[in-house]
């Protein structure tokens, strides 16, 4: 791999922002100033940061619950967020979304959705009104293994290849959907051969090689600004933490211990400190330390909602 | 007929069907506005849902016009995010029922999204479905659910009864920067009344008031309205006045049009194009009750038989309310010790029945 300096540069510091601040989502959860439950990307850092590496900021991202990491990777702030999780009014969402649904209009963040699926035909239509449009847009769609097996999914799909949609769909399979193994799923595991048969371009990266990812992510994206049509990147990463919550869960006897070794083996946040310079991996890890420390304080610092915020949004005017 | 139906008419306005104010209201906004597309399956075929969009991709094209895979559920998620994104997609099912297929995004998603991300994105989205009713529709082709999504904040529902204000509803729904359910019903869709050529929106939240009587409010929801008209020619000969209110929008409800009449009549009978456990009926009657000085107003509730719609016409007949029945029980609360009113037969059947045939 022959990455760019830059790039390798740009990727440990999105990679090592989320994975700092998550650390930090644990360490505060036990205190009970998040008032929303947490659904770690600890482990899967990487799809998102490769892929948000390669957009522009008018291009759109859509995630899920487990959405911390394509939110920050996509330039959301983070002062917003803590302020979402702490349940304050200058929240994300003003508080009335929480972790599960962070949004930023400004970042092209639609907002990430709770409902296994729901955020694919979402972004879908995001990338049907950006070809409408004639935008120039490219919407990238982020997704677990579990929501393959919704039909949104394959309709989703089907829809975007018919129409050659702007859209790059990207499967984080971390191979469980909550603490179901792939295996008592899926009757095969040839997901990106069920993806091919509509004609969609479909890439496996099964290693956790942030820097492949980077580049195939890149490549792909170019393809469809140009009109390529939609295209599919199942990439494989292990999530360390419970499904939700902010601890290990390894205890509790769905899935061994061993079973993570080979992925923190080649934790790819290690691999890219290992390719940087000391001096600027200081420099990045300094700064990220003291902007986590300011939007904790900030989240700290900002108010509760008012009363009548509850009726507020209801409808739009 | 309404003062405002009236005044149209005096400016010599033309007479249109329900199915043609539906399809000019379509083509006004997308003259006007580029953003507005419809989508749904079918809406481009020959046929152009029952007519309702037919010629509009020729005049709009297939890129704003177009058909799609059938995948509900997909199909109105592409509907939310395009949405969001700056369009306003006017999504089209042929039958209501089919949108049980899509209950998890209406209300998982597109009631939801300018709330719980605290107002960062709006979904101006207009979901027209259709009601069937007779020739066979039986289960899964007549169902009228718009409490499920009147039940749901977010999301608002307009059931219009006529061609003035289907057009005008319609409109409006388009202009409105939240998902609105469009409920039409397929036994209007040849009824005509007369409609202004030119655009115009009917505000929702703003109930019509047919006719007034001091006797008895006769509240009726999307074609109920059109039995509740014909059951006040009946009771008009059997002595009895009342007033028909077509509420016109359920979410949001004008209960202050409701109440007033209530007020005066001190009964009402509420007959809903559904069911009437836990529905609109329910809804209506509830707020009745809820307000003092309606006091001892007495309020009956007529819809659905509290079965599944069958096909032979033998037993869908007994399934409806229609004039004579509603009629019947508007009788029997005006005059409880008086003899029953007995509708002849001839009366009996229903209107649109000799206006229409199928197919669908």
């Amino acid at each position: 791999m022959t990455a760019a300096n830059s790039v390798i540069l740009r990727l440990y510091e999105g990679m090592k922002f989320i994975r700092r601040v998550e650390e930090k989502v644990a360490e505060i959860y036990p205190s009970d100033m998040i008032k929303s439950p947490v659904h770690l990307s600890i482990g899967q850092e990487a799809a998102s940061v490769a892929v948000c590496d390669n957009l522009e900021k008018s291009d759109l991202v859509s995630g899920t619950y487990r959405g911390h990491a394509l939110y920050l990777a996509k330039g959301g702030s983070l002062k917003a967020m803590i302020a979402e999780m702490f349940g304050k009014d200058d929240g994300a969402a003003r508080g009335k979304g929480g972790s599960m649904h962070l949004v930023s209009r400004e970042d092209n963040v639609l907002g990430a959705s709770a409902v296994v699926g729901t955020n694919i035909s979402i972004s879908t239509g995001a990338a049907l009104s950006a070809k409408m449009r004639k935008s120039g847009q490219v919407t990238a769609c982020f997704f677990g293994d579990g929501a393959t097996e919704e039909g949104a999914f394959s309709e989703s799909l089907n829809f975007a290849a018919l129409m050659k949609l702007p859209i790059l769909f990207v499967c984080e399979n971390n191979f469980y959907a909550i603490h179901k193994p792939l295996s008592s799923r899926w009757a095969t595991d040839r997901l990106c051969e069920r993806v091919a048969t509509y004609g969609i371009a479909a890439h496996l990266i099964n290693d956790d090689d942030v820097l492949k990812m980077h580049e195939i992510a890149g490549a792909a994206i170019d393809r469809i600004r140009k009109g390529g049509g939609p295209e599919f990147i199942e990439y494989h990463a292990y999530r360390m933490r419970e499904h939700v919550g902010p601890n290990e869960d390894f205890d509790q006897g769905y899935r061994p211990k061993s079973e993570s070794t080979s992925w923190t083996d080649r934790d790819q946040l290690v691999r890219l400190a290992g390719m940087i310079d000391e001096t600027d991996k200081r420099r990045i890890d300094d700064a990220i330390e003291l902007k986590i420390a300011a939007a904790v304080d900030f989240a700290e610092q900002s108010p509760a909602p008012k009363i009548d915020e509850l009726y507020r949004h209801v409808y739009a005017d | 007929m309404s003062m405002q139906i009236e005044q149209h008419m005096d400016q010599g306005n033309r007479v249109v069907t329900y199915v043609n104010a539906i399809r000019e209201a379509l083509a006004q906004e997308m003259s006007v506005d580029p953003s507005v597309f419809v989508f749904g399956l079918d809406v481009d075929d020959h046929k152009g849902i029952q007519g309702s969009t037919l010629g509009l991709v020729d005049e709009f094209g297939p890129e704003r016009v177009f058909s799609t895979p059938l995948s509900e559920d997909a199909m109105t998620g592409v509907a939310i995010g395009a949405a969001m994104t700056g369009m306003r997609p006017v999504h089209v099912h042929i039958r209501m029922d089919f949108l049980m297929l899509a209950m998890n995004q209406l209300v998982n998603m597109a009631a939801k999204t300018h709330y719980m991300f605290g107002g960062a994105y709006k979904v101006p989205l207009v979901v027209r479905s259709m009601i069937g009713k007779s020739w066979g529709q039986g289960a899964q082709h007549s169902q009228g659910l718009q409490a499920m999504f009147a039940h749901v904040p977010g999301l608002k529902v307009v059931a219009p009864s006529n061609a003035y204000d289907v057009k005008g509803c319609l409109i409006e729904a388009i202009r409105d920067n939240n998902p609105v359910i469009f409920v039409e019903h397929r036994l209007l869709y040849f009824t005509d009344a007369y409609v202004p050529e030119e655009s115009y929106t009917v505000p929702f939240g703003k109930a019509r008031v047919h006719g007034e009587g001091g006797d008895v409010t006769l509240v009726g929801i999307s074609n109920m309205v059109a039995e509740c008209l014909r059951a006040r020619e009946i009771l008009t000969e059997a002595g009895i006045r009342c007033e028909v209110i077509d509420p016109i929008s359920l979410k949001p409800l004008d209960f202050e049009t409701i109440a007033a009449s209530a007020k005066r009549t001190k009964r009402v009978i509420i007959v809903d194009n559904a069911w009437v456990d836990f529905g609109a009926s329910a809804e209506i009657a509830a707020r009745i009750a809820e307000t003092d000085e309606l006091g001892g107003v007495k309020v009956r509730r007529m819809g659905y038989a509290p079965t599944t719609c069958p096909t032979t016409p033998w037993l869908e007949k007994e399934f409806y309310p229609n004039p004579a029945t509603i009629a019947e029980r508007a009788f029997a609360l005006v005059k409880p010790d008086a003899a029953p009113l007995q509708v002849m037969p001839e009366l009996m059947e229903l209107a649109y029945q000799a206006q229409f045939r199928g197919p669908f």
